[in-house]
C-alpha cells in the first residue's frame, strides 16, 4: 500500500538542511528557483510511485494560497 | 522538384438541368478525408457524391506525417503502396536543446508489420493517389461545386450547390462534412468548436534544396539559430524540407509571412541560402472540437470536427481514423443492416479519440510554449536535466506521435490474452503465409480463430490461419487458443477462449448496433 512518509525519516536532518542551503550558495534567486525545480523532478523520479507523488503534491499544496481569491 | 498542379475537370452537374435523384451520401470536401470517406463507402457498396469548391489537390504540403495506422487505412483503400513507395520512411527523432542533442527516439516497430511507423509525404500526393483511386472506382467527384446552403429534414438533407454555371439543389440521405478546419457546413449549422486556443503561432515553410539530411525528425528547443524559440525539421520527398519555426504571440503574422522575413530565418536554420521557398503558412495553436460529430443527417469528420496543434501528427491521421470508424457504420445504416442509432457509436468513439489527441497536443503545446513563470521554470528544468539524466528525457515533449487510441468497449474479453489486442484496439498486424493479417481482415466482420475451428456465424467470415510465433505472441500470449471477433475497421470487437455461435452472434449484433 503506497503511503507518503510524513514522520521524521532523514537521519541527521540538520545536516541535510545545511546541505540544502549549501547547494544554493552563490546562486541568484532565479538560479535557486531553477535548482529547486530540478530537485523536485529528480526526487519525484526517485519516488516514482504516482500515488505517493499525488499525496506529496497535496501536502505541499495545502495552505499554499495565502491570499484567498476574491469570491 | 515542385509539385505540378493539374486541375481536375469541372463537368456541369445534372442538377443544373433538373432535379436529381436523391443521393444516399453526399460528402462535402475532396481533401484526404472526404476522398477516403468516398472510397471507404464504395468498398462497402455505397455510392457517394463528393462536392469540392476547388479543382486541384491541396496547395502546399500541409499534412505530411502519415502514421502506421493511417497507412494501414490508406492501404485498405488501395493507395497504401503508392504512399509508402513515394514517401520518406523514418523512425528516428532527435531532440536538441541549444546546441546539444538531449534525447532521441527510435520508433522502430517490431518486425512483422506491413506498414512502417511513419511516412512523410505531402498531402497533395496523398490526394492525387486518392483521386485516381476514386476515379477508377467510378465515384462521382464534382469539382467547383461549392456548398452554400444546407437544410435538414427528418430523413434527408438538401444542399444548395453553387457552380460556375449556376446553383442547384442536391438531396442526400446523409451529408458527411469533410470540409476542413474552417468548415462552412459547421457554420451553416450554427455550430462552434469548444476548447483551448493557445497564444502561440508557428511559421511553416517548405523549402526545396539539395541536401543529404538523414530521414529523421529533428526538433530544437532554444536553438541559437532561432533566437531561443523552437524549431522542427522534417524531410519530404522531391528534395522538399518542412521547417516549423515558433514565432511567439506578439509577432504580426502579416509581416512574418513576407519572404524577405522568412528567407533569413530559414538561412539561419540550414546555414546557407541555396534553397527555394516552396510554400509557407502561419498557424495559431488550438486544441478544440465540436461537442458532437453527428447532427441529425449531417456527420462531421476530420478537421471540421476537431483541431489539434501540430507536432504529434494527429490532424490528418485522426481524420483517417474518423473515416475508419464511420465508413462501415454509415454503409450498414444506408443498406438497412443497422439502425440509425449505430451512428452514436461513431460519435462516442471518435469524441474519445479526439479527446486523447487534444490531451496529448495540449500537453505538447504547454511544453513547447510554456507560460512565463513556473511553467517555464519546470520546462527549462526538464531540458537542463535531460542532458544529464536518463529519467528526464522522456519528459521532453516535442510532440507525442500519433498511435491509435483503444476504444473503451463493453464487450466480452478474457483476462490473460495480450493487452494490445484487447477489445477496442486495432488488431495488430502479422505476416500470414500469403500476405498480411490486416489485409485478410479488410472488408467485413471476421471471426479469427486461433488454435481452434471458427464457429459459423452468419454475417461473418471465418479466418483460421496456421499458428505462427508472431500470431501466438500478438493474439494468444500464454493461452492455447482464442477466438476474436474483428470489425470491418479492423478493431477487435470481442474475444473469447472459445464461444458458441450464439455468443459470437450476440457480440456481432451489439457491435453493429453500436451497443458496445
Amino acid at each position: 500500500m503506497s503511503h507518503l512518509i510524513t514522520t521524521p525519516n532523514i537521519a541527521d536532518a540538520d545536516t541535510f538542511y545545511a546541505s540544502l542551503l549549501a547547494a544554493h550558495r552563490g546562486l541568484t534567486e532565479a538560479e535557486s528557483h531553477a535548482l529547486n525545480a530540478r530537485l523536485v523532478l529528480v526526487l519525484a523520479n526517485h519516488i516514482g510511485d504516482r500515488k505517493v507523488l499525488e499525496l506529496a503534491l497535496a501536502l505541499a499544496r495545502d495552505g499554499a494560497q495565502t491570499v484567498q481569491p476574491a469570491g | 522538384m515542385p509539385y505540378d498542379y493539374k486541375p481536375f475537370d469541372y463537368v456541369p452537374p445534372p442538377g443544373l438541368r433538373g432535379p436529381e435523384p436523391r443521393q444516399r451520401v453526399a460528402i462535402v470536401g475532396a481533401g484526404p478525408i472526404g476522398l477516403a470517406m468516398a472510397i471507404e463507402l464504395a468498398n462497402h457498396g455505397v455510392a457517394a457524391v463528393v462536392l469540392d469548391d476547388n479543382n486541384v489537390v491541396s496547395v502546399g504540403s500541409r499534412a505530411i506525417c502519415w502514421s502506421k495506422r493511417a497507412l494501414e487505412i490508406l492501404d485498405r483503400l488501395g493507395v497504401g503502396a503508392a504512399c509508402v513507395q513515394k514517401g520518406v520512411t523514418w523512425k528516428v527523432g532527435r531532440t536538441f536543446h541549444r546546441e546539444a542533442e538531449v534525447f532521441n527516439f527510435d520508433l522502430l516497430p517490431e518486425d512483422g508489420h506491413k506498414m512502417p511507423a511513419f511516412v512523410n509525404l505531402q498531402q497533395y500526393w496523398v490526394e492525387e493517389y486518392l483521386v485516381e483511386r476514386a476515379q477508377a472506382l467510378g465515384i462521382d467527384l464534382r469539382w467547383k461545386n461549392r456548398v452554400v446552403g444546407l437544410a435538414q429534414h427528418p430523413d434527408h438533407a438538401v444542399l444548395t450547390v453553387e457552380t460556375p454555371d449556376g446553383t442547384y439543389a442536391l438531396e442526400a440521405d446523409w451529408v458527411v462534412a469533410c470540409d476542413g478546419s474552417r468548415s462552412p457546413v459547421r457554420g451553416m449549422l450554427g455550430l462552434d468548436f469548444e476548447g483551448e486556443l493557445f497564444e502561440e503561432r508557428f511559421l511553416i515553410a517548405d523549402i526545396e534544396m539539395e541536401a543529404d539530411f538523414p530521414s529523421e525528425r529533428r526538433f530544437w528547443f532554444e536553438p541559437a539559430f532561432h533566437n531561443g524559440q523552437s524549431a522542427l525539421l522534417h524531410k519530404q520527398p522531391d528534395n522538399i524540407y518542412r521547417i516549423d519555426l515558433q514565432l511567439g504571440w506578439t509577432t504580426d503574422p502579416e509581416v512574418e509571412k513576407q519572404p524577405e522575413r522568412i528567407i533569413p530565418r530559414i538561412e539561419r536554420v540550414v546555414g546557407h541560402r541555396d534553397f527555394k521557398l516552396d510554400w509557407t503558412s502561419i498557424y495559431t495553436f488550438q486544441c478544440r472540437r465540436l461537442r458532437h460529430f453527428v447532427h441529425d443527417r449531417v456527420i462531421f469528420a476530420g478537421d471540421s470536427a476537431h483541431l489539434v496543434s501540430p507536432f504529434g501528427a494527429r490532424g490528418g491521421n485522426s481524420g483517417l481514423q474518423d473515416v475508419d470508424a464511420l465508413g462501415w457504420r454509415l454503409a450498414a445504416v444506408v443498406r438497412g443492416e443497422a439502425p440509425v442509432a449505430a451512428l452514436a457509436a461513431y460519435d462516442r468513439e471518435r469524441c474519445f479519440g479526439a479527446d486523447e489527441n487534444l490531451l496529448n497536443s495540449s500537453r505538447s503545446t504547454r511544453f513547447m510554449s510554456p507560460a512565463e513563470g513556473v511553467e517555464r521554470l519546470f520546462r527549462d528544468a526538464v531540458l537542463h536535466l535531460a542532458g544529464r539524466a536518463d529519467f528526464a528525457r522522456p519528459m521532453v515533449n516535442s510532440g507525442r506521435l500519433s498511435v491509435p487510441c483503444i476504444y473503451p468497449l463493453h464487450a466480452p474479453d478474457v483476462a490473460g490474452l495480450p493487452d494490445k489486442a484487447r477489445p477496442g484496439a486495432v488488431a495488430p498486424d502479422a505476416p500470414l503465409e500469403d500476405g498480411w493479417l490486416l489485409e485478410a481482415l479488410a472488408g467485413g466482420f471476421t471471426v479469427l480463430a486461433l488454435g481452434q475451428e471458427a464457429p459459423e456465424v452468419p454475417g461473418t467470415r471465418a479466418l483460421s490461419p496456421a499458428l505462427t510465433e508472431t500470431l501466438r505472441k500478438r493474439y494468444l500470449g500464454g493461452a492455447e487458443k482464442a477466438l476474436y471477433l474483428i470489425r470491418p475497421d479492423q478493431v477487435v470487437a470481442a474475444r473469447w477462449t472459445g464461444a458458441t455461435p450464439e455468443e459470437v452472434a450476440e457480440a456481432l449484433a451489439a457491435a453493429r448496433e453500436g451497443r458496445t
